[in-house]
C-alpha cells in the first residue's frame, strides 16, 4: 500500500491508538528505519534535507517542567540554520517574533512553557516550527486536545502554510477536523489501509475498518460520531479498502 | 579580628590560595555540567561514572601510571559504555547504570585489598581533598576545566534542543546522538577533575545541587545555568573559608553549603517555596490540566 502526498496539501493522518500514527511522522522525518518498503522525503532519503522539515512531538513526550521560555523554544526552530557555535542573528530574531506572532503568542516571550495553557503549548510548537520555515510539517497530534477557537486558528495557519506550497503532514483523532480541514487522509491500523480525499473520512464501513468495529455512529446526523478505541487491540481490522485518489 | 583580615588571612597560606582557585574552578564547571545533568536526569549516571573512575585509580596505582589518567580512562569509558548499552539493550537506562557501576566499584575495592605495599593515599580518592592539591594539579584542572567549559558554552544551544526534544531537534538535523556521547564525555572528565576536590563519593553532589537550586528559581535555561555557576562559586569560597576557621574537611562543607542553599530555595523559592501564594500554585495546576 503506498501513500504520496503532493506539495502544497495538508495530509490527515488517521486511526487509533498503537496504529501507527507517531511511527509514520518518525519514519518520514527520519527518526526511524523502515525496516520494510521505501520512502521519499522532498526527493530524497528520509533526513535528507532535515532542515527543510518541521518536527512537532505530541504535548505527552515534552518535559513541561523544563525551564525553557516560550522565545527560547521558538527560537530552537533556528537552531539547525543556525549553525554551531554561532549566535542568532537579528533575522533569526525577527522571524522568531513573526512566529510567535502569527500564532498568537507575541506577547508571552518570557513565560516558562509549563505555565501555560494546552491550547497555548500547541500554539508555541507550532511557531517553532514556523520559524523553521520548512517546506515540510510534520505534527503529531498538533490540535489534540485545545478548545476550538484555538483548533481553529491553528488549522487557519497550516492552511495559510499549504496555500504557500508547503507540506503538513499531521495526525490527529479529530475525524470532522480531519474532513473539513484537511486535503487528503490516510487511515493507518498497523499499516496503510486507505488513503484518499479528507473527505472519505467519514465513510462509514472504512472508519469501522480502520477502528476495528469500535465506532458509534449516531444514526441521523453524518457529522457526529463517536469513537470508542478503548478495546482496539483486542480486534484487528477487517477487509483492507483501497481508496484511491477518485475525482480529485 | 577584622572582617579584612578575616578573609584575607587564610589567603597567606598558598595551599588555602590553590584550594581556593581550584574549588571555584571545579564548582563552576560542575555547575555547567550540573545543567545538563539534572535536566536529562543523569544524576544516578554521575553517581555511577565517579564511583566506576575508582577502579581506574587502583589500576593506576598498581601499574605506576599517572593516578588521574588511570580513573580518567576509567570514568570516562564507563560514562560511554553506559550510553551504549542504553541504547542497544532493552533494559531501562538506570538497571544497566546499576549494573555498570556497582560491579565496576566492586573490582575497585577488590584490586585495592590486593595491593601489599601503603596505599592509604588512594582512599583519599573516596573522600578528595581540595587544600592538598598541587600545583601540577591545579594546571591540570585549570586546563581541562577551561576545556570543557569552552565546549559546553559553544555548542550550548546544541545540547539545549537535544536535551529539551531529542526528536525535534534530530528532525531538523542536529547530531543527538552525537551530542549524547560528548555530553557524557565531557561528564566523564569533569568527574574526574572534581574527584580531587570532594572525592568519589560526594562528586554527584557538586554536579547536582547548585543546578536543581537555580531551576528552582528561575525559569530561562541560560539563567538556570549562570545561577547555578554564581551559587557553586560562592559555595566553593563560603566552604572553603568554613574548613579554615572551623577545622573541617573542605569537601563535605563546599557540599553541605550548596545542600543548605538548596534547602533554602525550596522553602523559600518563587516556584516552589513555602512563600509562593498558594491561589497562584493552584491557578497554575489548573492551567496545566
Amino acid at each position: 500500500m503506498s501513500l504520496e502526498v503532493r506539495a502544497g496539501s495538508l495530509l490527515a493522518v488517521i486511526g487509533p491508538n498503537g496504529a501507527g500514527k507517531s511511527t509514520l511522522l518518525k519514519l518520514i522525518a527520519g527518526l526511524l528505519r523502515p525496516e520494510t518498503g521505501t520512502i521519499s522525503v522532498l526527493g530524497g532519503p528520509p533526513g535528507g534535507r532535515a532542515r527543510d522539515i518541521a518536527y512537532v512531538p505530541q504535548a505527552e513526550a515534552v518535559d513541561w517542567d523544563f525551564p525553557v521560555t516560550v522565545g527560547e523554544v521558538a527560537m530552537m526552530g533556528r537552531y539547525a540554520r543556525i549553525g554551531f557555535g554561532r549566535r542568532p542573528s537579528a533575522d533569526d530574531r525577527r522571524r522568531v517574533a513573526e512566529a510567535l506572532e502569527t500564532v498568537g503568542m507575541a506577547g508571552q516571550r518570557e513565560r516558562q512553557i509549563g505555565a501555560l495553557s494546552g491550547g497555548q503549548r500547541r500554539r508555541v510548537f507550532l511557531a517553532r516550527a514556523l520559524a523553521a520555515d520548512p517546506e515540510l510539517y510534520l505534527l503529531d497530534e498538533p490540535v489534540t486536545g485545545v478548545d476550538a477557537t484555538t483548533q481553529e486558528e491553528l488549522m487557519d495557519v497550516l492552511e495559510a502554510e499549504a496555500r504557500a506550497g508547503k507540506t503538513v503532514i499531521a495526525s490527529t483523532h479529530d475525524l470532522i477536523c480531519a474532513a473539513q480541514r484537511f486535503h487528503q487522509a490516510a487511515f493507518l491500523n498497523g499499516r496503510i489501509v486507505a488513503t484518499g480525499p479528507a473527505e472519505m473520512v467519514l465513510d462509514r464501513q472504512l472508519l469501522s475498518d480502520t477502528y476495528g468495529g469500535h465506532v458509534l455512529i449516531l444514526p441521523g446526523d453524518g457529522d457526529r460520531l463517536v469513537l470508542d478505541d478503548a478495546h482496539h487491540h483486542d480486534q484487528a481490522a477487517g477487509g483492507e479498502r483501497h481508496f484511491h485518489d477518485e475525482g480529485v | 579580628m577584622g572582617l579584612v583580615a578575616f578573609f584575607t588571612d587564610p589567603l597567606s597560606y598558598v595551599f588555602i590560595q590553590r584550594g581556593l582557585v581550584a574549588a571555584i574552578l571545579l564548582g563552576v564547571v560542575c555547575a555547567i555540567m550540573g545543567t545538563f545533568v539534572v535536566l536529562k536526569g543523569l544524576a544516578f549516571i554521575g553517581d555511577a561514572v565517579s564511583h566506576a573512575a575508582f577502579p581506574g585509580v587502583v589500576i593506576a596505582f598498581i601499574g605506576g601510571f599517572p593516578i588521574y589518567l588511570g580513573g580518567a580512562i576509567a570514568a570516562v569509558t564507563t560514562a560511554l559504555l553506559i550510553g551504549f548499552v542504553s541504547r542497544r539493550s532493552r533494559l531501562r537506562l538506570d538497571t544497566s547504570v546499576g549494573v555498570l557501576f556497582a560491579g565496576a566499584f566492586a573490582l575497585g575495592i577488590l584490586l585495592y585489598s590486593t595491593i601489599k605495599s601503603y596505599a592509604g593515599d588512594l582512599l583519599g580518592y573516596l573522600l578528595g581533598n581540595i587544600l592538598g592539591i598541587g600545583f601540577g594539579d591545579l594546571v591540570q584542572v585549570a586546563v581541562l576545566g577551561a576545556l570543557v567549559i569552552a565546549v559546553v558554552v559553544a555548542i550550548r544551544k546544541e545540547l539545549l534542543f537535544a536535551t529539551f526534544d531529542p526528536l525535534g531537534a534530530a528532525a531538523s538535523g542536529l547530531p543527538v546522538s552525537l551530542l549524547e556521547y560528548l555530553l557524557l564525555g565531557l561528564l566523564g572528565v569533569t568527574i574526574i577533575v572534581s574527584i580531587q576536590a570532594v572525592g568519589i563519593v560526594l562528586v554527584v553532589a557538586m554536579l547536582v545541587t547548585p543546578a536543581a537550586t537555580a531551576q528552582l528559581l528561575v525559569v530561562r535555561f541560560e539563567r538556570v545555568m549562570l545561577v547555578a555557576v554564581v551559587l557553586a562559586a560562592a559555595s566553593a569560597v563560603a566552604g572553603l573559608y568554613g574548613s579554615f576557621y572551623l577545622n573541617v574537611p573542605s569537601g563535605p562543607a563546599i557540599v553541605l553549603i550548596e545542600t543548605a542553599m538548596f534547602v533554602v530555595a525550596l522553602a523559600l523559592g518563587p516556584r516552589t517555596g513555602l512563600l509562593a501564594s498558594r491561589s497562584g500554585r493552584v491557578a497554575g495546576s489548573a492551567r496545566s490540566g
